[in-house]
């Protein structure tokens, strides 16, 4: 059943280093850092239909997620150039709103999308695929990981072992009345491997999703809708894309009405979500039509959005309908919305409960506390989102070769990347819903930006050896021209004499005082780089992703600096470590609660510790009088024994 | 907080726990494992002879003697607060005693001797907020109350342990949180139907929250001068009454007082109180030209206190016509700028050679108050003056006036600035998410007050106030 039966065989007989279970975006994203990074690799997965599948919207990107994307481009993974290679449709949302926020967002055309990501794992040297069903983990007398028990083969053997196995664990679909166990798009679901991890002592929550229903595109009536163009745009997700392709799809938008609300009204008491079949804790930012309705009974009506899953195909997805309502009801739900009258649906919408790690199970490498060398990415540590999961895919597996081969693991701090925010606070606070990335949880988003993840970045993938030679080549160029064009503008001074004036007056900006600089006057509201050039002459021709960088860095640098700022404010309290070895037991004036969190999380340091729910400042206190007193203590011990 | 101290239930405490040498009745606390032990040992029946066991809550009337010698050392009311329901959560006795430095030593002296350690200052406090017993803003205010000077800063003191501080800015942190959530939905949330706030919209809000917290930012300023009191110089030429004054105003003789001018060479100072206001007065030596090096040194020191002081009463003697040294020390009370100052026209008990238009084109606008030092007349006046002065418009304590410390007014202002930031950065045309970072700024000056950690508020605010998700 394997792809390419030579390889496979190799790495049997050497048995792999890293195993990896599931490949979806978490699995693919793992199983080619460890690969790139020259790892032995096998990448388990039940079907070839679930590699990089997209089960639910057919998109990647948007507030914060595009930002994720950005920064598995810039560590050297494949998401970005796999959908640079395949979308539909391109946007740059947020414009209007600051550099921090402005967001790219891709319409996929999925099966292009899993195509390109199966022929990238397949040329992948160092790793291989194969169709199997994990039953168990297997752990050495040590108590480190070393190896996966499967249905077809038993026992295969690995130094390292990454779970990703997404919704599938314990998987369990609703429809209406209906449900049955089923992982997602009629995949099958994993039931032995939850029991395998909870008899590690890992601990499992419930958590729910859904979807929406899908239509045939040929039973639409867009005429009655929006239409929602592309935009051509300069750059892609990948730093290596120059910009967009100008044959883009068209996606709609319509909207419920209230016949709509009356349905769904009418049936709730057929909707397992308000019947009490699901008890799995759904996400908040991703309601189904009916929690909508429910909840929001004043709105007369909601956006619904039509989206094409492929560029050729006829399946159409319904953005903003997610709905576990019965069939019957879903179809006359959908019938209800202006262009759907006639709409064929070809999947009813549905939800599904999965078990998930509770992920403060987790160390910040990814790595389970309790088992050494086994880690868990994507969705399995309660995310939400294809972005989310192969930036902790892409962490996971990096960390895991690192763990094999000795070294430190690589841990992005919540002021260097949003992949950083991610996992801090997948660790450190869990979650109590599939967790998205907002930019709103990242305190420190003005210095994480799309356009800047590669100044981030790329060096610490380049150290890992993620990011190739050349390519890090061309990331210097890139800082290079940033940084040169940066000084430039702080060096060149424009005379406050009359000529320039009126340039100044042409582009709609007082005259100057004095002479000033470019960077300067950048800094104005109403000046741009583009309108600047009116007064810079000795401009040089620069590319649109460099200017991009310098416009903001120069044009922000006020509140950059702010930001900054912060980072160092923050950053005391994160130098204040605290030993993994502390009994919290024995420290007075902490609370019976924080006793037990911080026994359970076992924070790097007390800024993390202070990010604990149920940690109160007065546990921070006695957290600094602890280290602070240890600290004395050893500087007079040390003193006693010179 | 200070790393000296670490926090060890197995100690027990003991401290006095009331102002030395304040009020007739002085308390020793002890807290801590074996505070009942302790006082088992100390604290027997008004005979002296047998113990006295505590009652849980009750009040006992006793003896606490030397259990060494016997000795009976003053007569005490005992009280027993079982943990955790104590102010530290932990053991608790106190004993109230006579007041006065003597007989409370020796009473702490005792409890000391049977094991209790003597405490910090301060501890008591951190044990309570250690304890989670109470939140920062709360242990401050305890703080004042311990260091409160008279009676109205105790008031105040003790409204702020309420809470008025906490809630009055947990008000104001909802706004803001509700602003943020709105900024943040609008960003994360692009496609969905989030009504955009207009610019207007986003820095009236802003301005709404700048507003508020400068009215309790002014709150706080006047909880601080009652807290910290102000310094008040008494200054003039020689021999117009300084020193009567100094010793009118604190209802005894303090100053050295005689007919020979040039007396007070060097600043005598003390504490009085003022409708409420802490204020420390210093009298100075007379402004005149001097050629005696020791006086010269005296008149130097006198101007610098002129300068320095919170405030000044510039004392003219009404019973004279004005002279040039009059004149001079009225135009140096004039540079002040805006540190208040009062003209005392002393002497008002004799024949008064100044003329009303003269001393008022010269004051500037300063309050002008008739007093005698030596009969005692307009001295409430002069009272009223200065504590106007120091709280500004209305003296006394007025409705609303809010303890906090200078930490808490420190992040007061910064919460202010940062939503002030916010607001003209919409004027200016910024995009929403620098706005929001102000704003975000703003809202962790505010859980600075209250030393309340962020958490997910704004989230949840998103969530409950706006129908987002595709």
């Amino acid at each position: 059943m394997s792809w390419r039966k030579g390889v496979l065989a190799e790495v049997k007989e050497r048995e792999a280093d890293v195993i990896v279970v599931g490949g979806g975006h978490a699995g693919c994203e793992a199983a080619l850092a460890c690969a790139r990074m020259g790892a032995g690799v096998l990448l388990l997965t039940l079907g070839w239909d679930a590699v990089a599948a997209m089960p639910c919207n057919p998109s990647i990107g948007g507030p914060g997620k595009a930002q994720l994307v950005r920064e598995i481009d810039a560590l050297g993974g494949e998401m970005g150039r796999n959908i640079d290679a395949t979308y539909l449709q391109m946007r740059l949302l947020n414009t209007g709103k600051g550099p921090a926020v402005r967001s790219l967002r891709a319409q996929a055309d999925k099966t292009a999308y899993a195509e390109r990501m199966r022929e990238v794992l397949r040329r992948e040297p160092n790793l291989s695929v194969e169709v199997a069903h994990v039953v168990g983990i297997e752990v050495g007398a040590d108590g480190a990981v070393s190896g996966v028990v499967t249905r077809e083969r038993g026992l295969l053997r690995a130094a390292a072992v990454i779970i990703a196995t997404g919704t599938y664990l314990g998987g369990t679909v609703h429809v209406g009345e209906r449900s049955w166990s089923s992982g997602p798009q009629g995949q099958p679901s994993a039931q032995e491997l939850g029991r395998a991890l909870a008899a590690l002592g890992l601990r499992l929550a419930r958590f729910k999703t859904g979807t929406s229903p899908r239509v045939r595109r040929d039973s639409v009536d867009v005429a009655k809708m929006q239409e929602q163009h592309g935009e051509v745009l300069p750059f892609g997700f990948s730093f290596d894309t120059e910009g967009t392709r100008p044959d883009q799809e068209l996606c709609w938008l319509t909207y419920t009405t209230p016949r709509t609300h009356e349905i769904i009204r009418a049936n709730l008491g057929r909707a397992p979500l308000y019947t009490g079949a699901i008890t799995g804790r759904g996400p908040r930012y991703c309601p189904s039509i009916e929690t909508k309705v429910v909840q929001f009974p004043a709105r007369e009506r909601h956006q619904v959005f039509l989206e094409p899953e492929t560029r050729d195909g006829d399946v159409m997805y319904l953005g903003g309908l997610s709905t576990s309502l019965p069939a019957d009801v879903q179809e006359e739900m959908v019938h209800s919305v202006p262009g759907l009258e006639e709409a064929e649906i070809l999947r009813p919408g549905y939800a599904i409960e999965y078990d998930c790690l509770v992920p403060t199970e987790l160390l910040p490498s990814l790595e389970t506390k309790k088992i050494s060398g086994l880690f868990a990415a994507g969705q399995i540590n309660g995310t939400s989102g294809y972005e989310e999961a192969a930036s902790q895919g892409l962490m996971a597996g990096i960390n895991a070769v690192l763990k094999i081969r000795g070294k430190e693991p690589l841990v992005l701090e919540r002021s260097e990347a949003y992949i950083g925010v991610l996992i801090d606070d997948l660790v450190t606070k869990g979650t109590c819903e599939p967790y998205r990335m907002m930019t709103s949880r990242a305190e420190y988003r003005l210095t994480l930006r799309q356009d800047n993840a590669d100044l981030r970045l790329t060096e610490k993938g380049h150290q890992v050896g993620l990011v190739p030679e050349e390519r890090y080549e061309r990331f210097l160029a890139r800082r290079r021209m940033i940084e040169d064009e940066m000084k430039r503008l702080g060096r060149t001074v424009v005379p406050g004499d009359a000529r320039t004036a009126r340039l100044l007056a042409a582009i709609g900006t007082a005259p100057l005082q004095s002479e000033t600089s470019l960077a300067d006057l950048l800094a104005r509201p109403e000046v741009s780089y583009d309108r600047l050039a009116a007064v810079d002459e000795g401009r040089p021709a620069l590319p649109q992703d460099v200017v991009q960088v310098v416009e903001i860095e120069l044009k922000y640098a006020g509140y950059i600096r702010k930001q900054k700022a912060q980072i160092e404010r923050a950053r005391r309290l994160e130098a204040r470590l605290l030993p993994p070895d502390t009994d919290y037991r024995m420290i007075a004036g902490l609370s019976r609660e924080a006793v037990e969190k911080l026994s359970e999380i076992r924070p790097r340091s007390i800024g993390q510790a202070a990010r604990i729910s149920g940690v109160s400042p007065a546990d921070i206190m006695a957290l600094l009088v602890y280290v602070e007193s240890g600290r004395r203590r050893a500087t007079i011990g040390g003193l006693r024994g010179a | 907080m200070e790393g000296r101290w670490v926090a060890s239930s197995e100690d027990t405490i003991a401290a006095i726990s009331t102002a030395l040498g304040e009020g007739g009745i002085g308390i020793v606390r002890v807290s801590g494992p074996h505070a009942f032990e302790i006082a088992s040992k100390v604290f027997r029946d008004p005979s002296g002879k047998r113990r006295r066991s505590l009652r849980p809550w009750g009040l006992r009337y006793g003896v606490v003697v030397d259990p060494n010698t016997g000795e009976v050392i003053d007569e005490a009311l005992a009280s027993a607060m079982p943990a955790p329901h104590s102010f530290t959560r932990e053991d608790v006795v106190e004993f109230s005693c006579h007041g006065g430095v003597g007989p409370l030593s020796r009473v702490l002296d005792v409890v000391l001797k049977c094991g209790a350690r003597l405490a910090q200052p301060g501890e008591f406090t951190r044990r309570a907020f250690l304890s989670g017993r109470i939140d920062l803003a709360q242990a401050e205010a305890v703080i004042e109350i311990i260091r409160a000077r008279t009676d109205s800063a105790r008031r105040l003191a003790l409204a702020n342990l309420r809470g008025e501080l906490s809630s009055s800015v947990a008000s104001i942190r909802e706004d803001v949180v509700a602003l943020l959530a709105h900024l943040e939905a609008v960003v994360d949330f692009p496609e969905d139907d989030v009504e955009e706030l207009g610019r207007a919209a986003v820095a009236s809000a802003a301005r709404e929250g700048v507003a508020r917290l400068r009215g309790l930012a002014a709150r706080t300023r006047r909880g601080r001068v009652y807290r910290e009191g102000v310094s008040v110089a008494i200054v003039g030429r020689p021999n117009v009454g300084k020193s009567s004054l100094l010793n009118a105003l604190l209802g005894r003789a303090r100053a050295i007082v005689t007919d020979v001018p040039g007396t007070t060479r060097d600043a005598v100072e003390d504490w009085t109180s003022m409708r409420g206001v802490p204020v420390r007065l210093v009298d100075t030596a007379g402004l005149r030209h001097t050629d005696d090096p020791v006086e010269r040194m005296g008149v130097d020191r006198a101007l610098e206190h002129l300068t320095d002081a919170d405030l000044v009463i510039i004392v003219i003697d009404g019973s004279e016509p004005l002279q040039e040294d009059d004149v001079r020390a009225l135009g140096l009370a004039g540079e002040r700028g805006e540190k208040g100052c009062v003209v005392a026209l002393n002497k008002s008990d004799l024949e008064c050679k100044v003329s009303e238009s003269d001393i008022a084109q010269l004051a500037r606008g300063m309050p002008i108050v008739r007093v005698s030092a030596k009969c005692g007349t307009g001295i409430a006046d002069i009272e009223e003056a200065v504590a106007r002065l120091a709280v500004g418009a209305v003296a006394g304590v007025s409705e609303g006036t809010v303890m906090a410390t200078a930490r808490q007014q420190e992040a007061l202002e910064r919460a202010a600035a940062a939503l002030e930031d916010a607001a003209s950065a919409v004027d200016q045309g910024a995009p929403v998410d620098l706005a929001a970072i102000d704003v975000r700024e703003a809202l962790f000056w505010l859980d600075q007050v209250t030393g309340r950690s962020a958490s997910d508020d704004v989230l949840d605010k998103i969530f409950s106030e706006f129908c987002v998700g595709k």
